[in-house]
């Protein structure tokens, strides 16, 4: 159907360079060998859908974001800005953001249930103490409620989808292939944020997140597409939610490319190295 | 093996130390626990009883020294060994989220347990904890000796040999502390070895078989309640109570007086076999106190004379 139209065509090589890069930066502290002890993370898991199985109402909350995005989408942005030119196709402006506010409230859901969630029974609860008393161990704690992330966050982009399909904003059938890789951008957030989490040491700490959050709303190539950074394009490479972003534009618009395996790449990675970082310091909170 | 299982100490430990950076918190202890024995630590707040309590868990790596739990290594037998023993931890530590009977039976969950067995379990549990009428309520309303309750039956969900609590009635008026040590009782019958620490004198004596007295990370003594009390008191105690100031200057003219005289800033106690005899002879030497009480020593008798300081310091 559509060439590869992808303004970067040296994305493959140049993220492949990086992942290669990467892998030799990175210390062996942060290999997640942890991972090898991961037993029953579906447990904490199970916890969680005992806990929301009372209050469902707090789940159904997460799809409102979803309608109010593409609502405003649809009738603000849409008549005021004109169609654009993406990949040599002319297309309406909110298709073109609709993808990316998917992608960000993957990122968004990932990063809320892995802060504030974790760190209220991390600190607080004491949640994890208990658990890792029995025979459950860090790692299945971190996988644990990092799936639970990923579950809801499945949930709402699947609702997401439902929506922009029935506003219009899509006409591709691969949109449906959005909603796994939006898993993928929980995964990968909701691993960052729980690391993060943990060296979290109070509440007032978490003023910096949306510091580090919003800049990655606004450039990663979510509302202008990257050829409009110019000379700075490959600093939104850095974002790790313009990977997930490009990814759910290519299941919209059915345009793939072989770049997508670095872009998957790289959220696995960061997912990885994340998981790997919470469990160690899991490891030494609550070990020792 | 060549041992019969049960011949198998619950708990070994030799030579074991925990620190914390320069900061030793137990310095080189030696302990044996033997199936169905109670068995305490008794000792002041950072005596390192939480220490040792939170390695024999095995959620606390051994700094250097031999632990076995079952005749497993803590090291690498983690998994195996937290499958078998049950926790009491200083605080609760309950799933506030979650409902009474919901906490035992994630719990069982968490053990890989099946879930019919986790709810009959945690019937039965909370019956016999006496909390059946609160199984739905959410834990946050529960009474402090009710919440210990529950958190006992979560403790005794995987049906554990050894049971681990950590200061069980710290924090409890003394009515729940007598239900609590009743359900204890019950559960030694029923042979689950029992290791607890505490730092009251009457709980140690009222549930212990066996107990080590700890302080700064060492074990200063080793008995049953009552050999300790022979061992390291008098039969009696003569305490003395004096005008505030005063307690120096009469113990002066109570000297020689028992085994030995202790000034407490409170109070002076005088160590003698007969106190009746003891307090005769203060009203002899002309050292009439306040007031005064003969009463049998405990093990916190046993204590001072160790350490030279009292256990609530």
């Amino acid at each position: 159907m559509h060439a590869d139209l992808h303004p970067q065509a040296d994305t493959v090589t140049t993220i492949n360079r990086s992942v290669g890069g990467l892998l030799r930066i990175i210390p062996a502290s942060l290999w997640p060998t942890e991972l090898l002890r991961v037993r029953r993370p579906q447990r904490m898991v199970e916890r969680s859908a005992m806990v929301y199985r009372r209050s469902w109402m707090v789940l159904l909350s997460g799809f409102v974001e979803p309608f109010v995005y593409l609502m405003s989408v649809r009738i603000g942005f849409a008549a005021l800005i004109g169609d654009l030119n993406f990949d040599g196709q002319v297309i309406g402006y909110a298709e073109f953001v609709a993808p990316a506010l998917m992608a960000a409230a993957a990122m968004n859901g990932a990063i809320f249930d892995s802060t504030a969630n974790v760190y209220y029974k991390l600190v607080h609860a004491r949640l994890y103490d208990s658990v890792l008393a029995t025979p459950m161990g860090v790692a299945d704690v971190a996988l644990g409620e990092i799936s639970w992330a990923m579950l809801r966050g499945a949930l709402y982009s699947t609702a997401f989808v439902v929506v922009m399909w029935a506003l219009g904003l899509t006409s591709s059938l691969w949109i449906v292939l959005a909603v796994p890789i939006c898993v993928l951008i929980g995964f990968a957030f909701a691993s960052l944020g729980m690391a993060v989490t943990t060296f979290l040491r109070s509440w007032s700490d978490f003023d910096y997140i949306p510091a580090v959050q919003v800049p990655l709303l606004l450039f990663s190539a979510t509302f202008f597409p990257v050829s409009q950074y110019g000379s700075w394009a490959w600093a939104v490479q850095i974002s790790p939610l313009y990977h997930g972003v490009v990814l759910v534009r290519m299941a919209a618009f059915n345009q793939w490319s072989w770049s997508a395996i670095g872009h998957i790449a790289v959220l696995l990675g960061i997912a990885m190295i994340g998981l790997g970082i919470t469990s160690r310091r899991l490891r030494a909170l609550l070990l020792k | 093996m060549a041992d019969a299982p049960s011949s198998i100490p619950v708990v070994s430990a030799h030579n074991l130390v925990k620190r914390f950076g320069e900061f030793t918190a137990v310095d080189g202890i030696d302990v044996e626990v033997r199936p169905g024995e109670a068995f305490g630590f008794l000792g002041p707040n950072g005596a390192g009883k939480s220490s040792t309590m939170r390695m024999i868990g095995c959620v606390s790596p051994v700094t250097s020294g031999e632990l076995r739990i079952f005749g497993m290594d803590p090291a690498t037998h983690g998994r195996q060994i937290r499958s078998r023993i049950g926790v009491v931890p200083q605080t609760d530590q309950l799933d506030m989220e979650l409902s009474v009977e919901e906490n035992l039976i994630i719990y069982g969950r968490y053990f890989d347990l099946p879930r019919r067995l986790c709810r009959e379990r945690a019937a039965e549990l909370l019956e016999f904890v006496q909390l059946s009428d609160r199984a739905t309520s959410k834990v946050e309303p529960l009474s402090g000796g009710m919440k210990r309750r529950v958190t006992i039956a979560r403790a005794l969900i995987n049906d554990p040999e050894l049971l681990l609590l950590d200061e069980p009635t710290t924090g409890l008026d003394p009515q729940a502390r007598h239900v609590l040590w009743d359900r204890l009782y019950r559960l030694k019958q029923r042979g689950v070895t029992l290791v607890l620490t505490t730092h009251y004198m009457d709980e140690a004596e009222q549930l212990c078989d066996r107990l080590v007295v700890m302080d700064q990370g060492r074990i200063a003594a080793e008995g049953s309640p009552r050999e300790l009390i022979q061992r390291h008191s008098t039969r009696e105690v003569l305490e003395l109570r004096y005008v505030p100031g005063q307690n120096e200057l009469q113990a002066e003219r109570l000297q020689g007086l028992g085994d030995r005289v202790e000034v407490l800033p409170d109070r002076v106690l005088v160590y003698a076999d007969d106190g009746e005899a003891a307090l005769r002879e203060v009203h002899n030497r002309d050292a009439m106190p306040e007031s005064s009480l003969v009463r049998r020593s405990s093990l916190e008798d046993v204590f001072l004379a160790l350490t030279g300081r009292t256990l609530n310091d």
